[in-house]
């Protein structure tokens, strides 16, 4: 049925596309482009925007045999519909035309947008979502440039706040009920409605009532003006400006596909990215802020040893000093990348070192925010970091160093005292503390390495689904501060004695790919990423409920 | 020919002595043919229907047998079957007169065509305005389900239907069949996109539902007895059966009348059985079917082919009371509700009244129907208050083409259809009005704000 294809004649050429597709992705399939407000690919059709009106045909049959017509040519009759139809709201059939070009169709455009304008504020200079606005660029493109409209316009209420983060300006609204559906559809909860009736019909919402839901803000990205805008974003910044890149979100193993949208340096927002095989195109609100995390104020700017101050190279020597000692323990996290994690295993086999993690399981919604409140456990079970899901503290590193096994500790972000250590245990071992942020430990540890954030580096996360998917650096980090890999590479190369000097991401992937069987297509992973065979961990008892595009492994 | 009345569903309506209760009904062999439907075979029935080529009364003239026919029996689903009372186009009250006089006759309606497609539940949706009205149906449902003609076996037949009533809220679209259906599942009455929303497919509650008239409903019960050949046979027939005419506006009888149909033409209609027009006044327009339908001038001629195929002239007073007939002259008959103005009324201001009830009664959820009904009507209003320019004529006509045939429901045309037919038919009252305002101008213009409604 996916694979099925039927022929359809767009503005006088024949198309091969799937069935089943409506008219409008049809169309988009194939290069022609279809105006459209209302439509949306992951809800239901409303059809009430008519922007993508198109004259449809169909093969005209015979009334009395059924029989299919021909033209004097031979060509197929084509009974014309008499009205113009919806191209979001038709499915396509065998020898279809649609006609998407003609005078009349660009009039019924001219005439939806001139509509929608009337009562349209007109306040793109002050509307956060100018330059992103399906109104505009329509207007602009289909408009017919002035109005001939000299009546008052409808005044409706504007800055009302929804749930402490969306503002809402109905008087921008088109109703197109998005909104509405999407709360309905995929929140399962009626959060925005229409009240009244006619011109005067305004999208609003139940006053004092919780509206919450860690999903609300989609309605925001899915708004095609700006009657609905986030608060954290509103009048920040002008989206022309941003720098976009394409990204993954570290918020827990759903793997949402992201965009994080950037200007010199500062995260402004983080919006979700379509992949139908993970997100749809959704994510949650908290990971939309989860760059807030590594604000400022909590990074660690520059390199430690006992608490002074010093140079980045000079640490590192220092901690190669250490490492050599031997009684090594490496504490990982799952916030690593693949690439990161297969160096770490080579540092650990290096010097004989054994791996610790933990794992950090919160409540599964059933969505988008999964148990695995961490992006990369999966890589961990992959590079082979770990055989069985990890332990929710470091109890077993506590004993490890009480026995006197390890009497160095090379730790990469977690928090050690949050998660089991006793004081005692924290001073009878040398600290090796590398991560992003200051934490519990950084300020006691021996040696400070500052490291970058998933915003400032490249790099690949498996999801839940074993899914292997690229996150691109959106930020340049901050001087003084080590990529990962860089650092990891730099201690190999040191103890392995291998050349092995500053690899980039990809470099890592082609020499994973070789040694690693799951990994061995994943050199190059497409933007919508690439599952991986994950037959050898049936039986890991992975935390994640059954949620959107993930069913848990039956055991 | 002569104008007179053929009273069939009309036949109790203001009798002599007559009520709404059920022993009246009874004795005028009420309910004997809903004993006999329930014990013939259901195909039968439906083919009967489809015989008698019986057009829907609720304005779009869709053949009920053919609704009846497209019912998806074979989705597993129960099938329903909803009776459109919701009746709120202006000029029509035809239905009204049936709930308030003649409930039975509705409810053996509906329980003969329940049968007939086998519909698990029956509807009534009845105008929330109506409030008496669904007093006396509930009591008349209550009457006749102590007689067994609702409930559970119905006349002695392994067949049972309950009949519900819901009150809408006061609203135009509702009698849109999908608009009713979104309402009546309780959601906002808007009208559904055709595909998928078909009722006979997806209907009430996604189920296989068929919406009828109360007036088709009605003639059920009489196509059952008569049979469905005798019933095509009647009148006019590509459009069988009698039609019930609603004359209101200025005549000097307005009323219900019901004419077989073809029987009598318009002219007929208008000065034989209602009066003509008020003394010392002369027709200018009509309306034929509810304010919805493309007005008519009186001394407009149009072209039409008769019987025999001969080509002929008449004159809208000419036209016989028929669907097709009126089709032909570029009009329908809707529901039946004709509007009739005299040489006093000034057209603009009679456009402006429909334009604020259709800006009204918009449910506001598609584009071209939401605002484009809110633009005429303040272009109207305008020139009412005096502030027309000479280009709002052109522009109302733009605004009326861009809406027709482009909305979600039929009522987007309902609405630019009385703005198309009147600007273009009555274009220099247009003018003439937007000039003579202009010329008194100033303070003049602001004092004559509080124009006449009709």
């Amino acid at each position: 049925m996916e694979n099925e294809k039927v022929t359809v004649n767009i503005n006088g050429c024949n198309y091969e596309v799937g069935a089943g597709l409506n008219v409008l992705e049809a169309c988009r399939s194939v290069g022609v482009e279809v105006p459209f407000f209302c439509y949306h690919p992951k809800l239901k059709v409303a059809g009430s925007c008519r922007m993508c009106l198109v004259t449809i045909g169909t093969p005209a049959r015979d009334r009395a045999t059924g029989e299919l017509l021909k033209k004097e040519d031979g060509s197929p009759e084509i009974s014309w519909m008499p009205k113009p139809a919806i191209a979001c709201g038709t499915k396509v059939s065998q020898n279809m035309h649609v006609v998407t070009d003609s005078e009349f169709i660009k009039s019924c455009r001219e005439s939806v947008l001139e509509f929608l304008l009337l009562n349209h504020p007109l306040d793109c200079p002050i509307c956060d979502k100018a330059g992103e606005c399906k109104l505009q660029e329509y207007a602009n493109t289909f408009g017919r440039g002035e109005s001939r409209y000299i009546e008052n316009k409808n005044v409706k209420p504007k800055k009302v706040m929804v749930a402490g983060k969306i503002m809402m300006d109905s008087q921008r609204c088109i109703e197109c009920s998005r909104c509405i559906r999407f709360c309905r559809e995929f929140i399962g909860r009626s959060t925005f409605s229409f009240t009244k009736r006619g011109s005067k019909t305004e999208i609003s919402v139940y006053p004092n009532s919780d509206n919450d839901s860690n999903y609300l803000l989609n309605v925001v990205d899915g708004c095609p003006v700006g009657a609905l805008t986030e608060k954290a974003f509103r009048f920040k910044m002008r989206t022309w400006f941003l720098k976009v890149t394409d990204s993954i979100c570290g918020e827990s193993s759903a793997g949402i596909n992201v965009r994080v949208w950037s200007r010199n340096g500062k995260i402004y927002r983080i919006t979700p990215r379509r992949n139908d095989a993970v997100n749809d195109m959704w994510m949650t609100d908290s990971g939309r802020y989860i760059h807030y995390r590594f604000e400022a104020k909590n990074r660690m700017s520059v390199a430690r040893i006992d608490s002074s101050p010093c140079d980045l190279g000079y640490a590192a020597e220092r901690c190669l000093e250490i490492l050599k000692l031997g009684k090594v323990a490496i504490v990982a996290n799952a916030w690593q990348s693949v690439e990161e994690m297969f160096l770490m295993k080579r540092l650990a086999d290096a010097c004989g070192a054994k791996i610790y993690m933990i794992s950090h399981v919160g409540a599964d919604d059933g969505k988008l925010l999964s148990a695995d409140r961490t992006p990369n456990m999966r890589g961990a079970f992959l590079t082979g970091l770990l055989d069985s899901y990890p332990p929710k503290d470091f109890k077993g590193l506590g004993a490890a160093i009480d026995a006197g096994e390890v009497g160095t500790v090379l730790c990469f972000r977690e928090d050690l005292k949050d998660f089991g250590l006793e004081q005692k245990q924290l001073k009878a071992a040398n600290i090796i503390y590398c991560g992003a942020l200051e934490n519990n430990i950084s300020a006691s540890a021996k040696i400070c390495i500052p490291l970058r954030t998933e915003f400032e580096k490249n790099g690949s996360w498996v999801n839940r689904q074993f899914r292997i998917q690229k996150f691109n650096m959106a930020v340049q980090a901050p001087e003084n501060t080590f990529a990962d890999i860089d650092f990891l590479s730099f201690l190999l190369s040191e103890l392995e004695g291998s050349h092995f000097d500053a690899p980039s991401a990809e470099d890592v992937r082609a020499e994973m790919a070789k040694s690693i069987v799951a990994m061995k297509d994943a050199v190059h992973i497409p933007a919508s990423g690439l599952p991986l065979d994950s037959s050898q961990f049936a039986s890991v008892d992975f935390p994640e409920e059954d949620a959107m595009h993930y069913s848990r492994q039956k055991k | 020919m002569a104008a007179k009345e053929t009273r069939i569903i009309y036949r109790h309506i203001g009798a002599d002595a007559w009520n709404a209760s059920i022993d009246k009904y009874l004795s005028d062999g009420g309910y004997s043919i809903l004993s006999e439907t329930v014990r013939r075979p259901r195909e039968e029935l439906c083919a009967e229907m489809e015989k008698s080529k019986l057009r829907g009364r609720g304005g779009a003239g869709f053949p009920c047998g053919m609704k009846w026919k497209f019912l998806d029996r074979k989705s597993g689903k129960p099938i329903y079957l909803v009776c459109n009372a919701d009746e709120s186009e202006p000029g029509t009250c035809k239905d009204r007169l049936l709930i308030y006089q003649d409930p039975h006759q509705i409810i053996e309606g509906i329980m003969c065509a329940s049968y007939a497609i086998n519909a698990a539940q029956a509807f009534i949706y009845i105008r929330g305005e109506y409030i008496n009205g669904y007093r006396i149906l509930m009591n008349a449902i209550e009457e006749a389900r102590k007689k067994n003609f609702v409930g559970k076996n119905i006349c002695g037949s392994d067949y049972s239907c309950e009949i519900t009533v819901t009150r809408g809220a006061g609203c135009y679209v509702c009698g849109e069949e999908t608009g009713l259906l979104s309402s009546l599942s309780g959601d906002r009455a808007y009208p559904r996109i055709k595909p998928p929303y078909f009722p006979a497919v997806m209907g009430l509650y996604d189920c296989p539902t068929a919406v009828n008239n109360v007036e088709t409903l009605c003639w059920v019960p009489q196509i059952f007895k008569m049979g469905g050949e005798a019933f095509s046979k009647m009148g006019n027939p590509l459009d069988p059966g009698t039609h019930i005419w609603g004359v209101s506006g200025l005549v000097q009888k307005p009323g219900r009348y019901e004419i077989e149909t073809g029987a009598c033409t318009l002219g007929e209609l208008l000065y034989d059985l209602c009066g003509g027009p008020l003394a010392g006044r002369r027709f200018k327009a009509v309306i034929p079917g509810g304010s919805s339908m493309k007005i008519l001038r009186w001394d407009e001629k149009f072209s039409i082919k008769d019987k025999d195929g001969a080509q002929k002239e008449v004159r809208t007073e000419d036209i016989p009371l028929d669907a097709d007939s009126f089709m032909k002259c570029g009009t329908a008959i809707g529901s039946c509700g004709i509007i009739v103005m005299d040489n006093t009324v000034d057209m603009v201001e009679a456009l402006a009244n429909l334009n604020q009830f259709y800006a009204h009664e918009s449910c506001g959820q598609c584009t071209p129907c939401r605002e484009g009904t809110m633009w005429m009507s303040r272009i109207t209003k305008r020139i009412c208050e005096g502030w027309g320019r000479e280009e709002d004529v052109a522009l109302l006509k733009s605004v009326a083409d861009n809406m027709c045939g482009r909305t979600i429901c039929a009522l987007g045309e309902g609405a630019a259809w009385p703005t198309q037919s009147n600007v273009s038919k009555f274009k220099e009252e247009y003018y003439e009005k937007i000039r003579r305002q202009k010329k008194v101008g100033g303070q003049a213009r602001l004092d004559n704000n509080s124009y006449r409604l009709i």
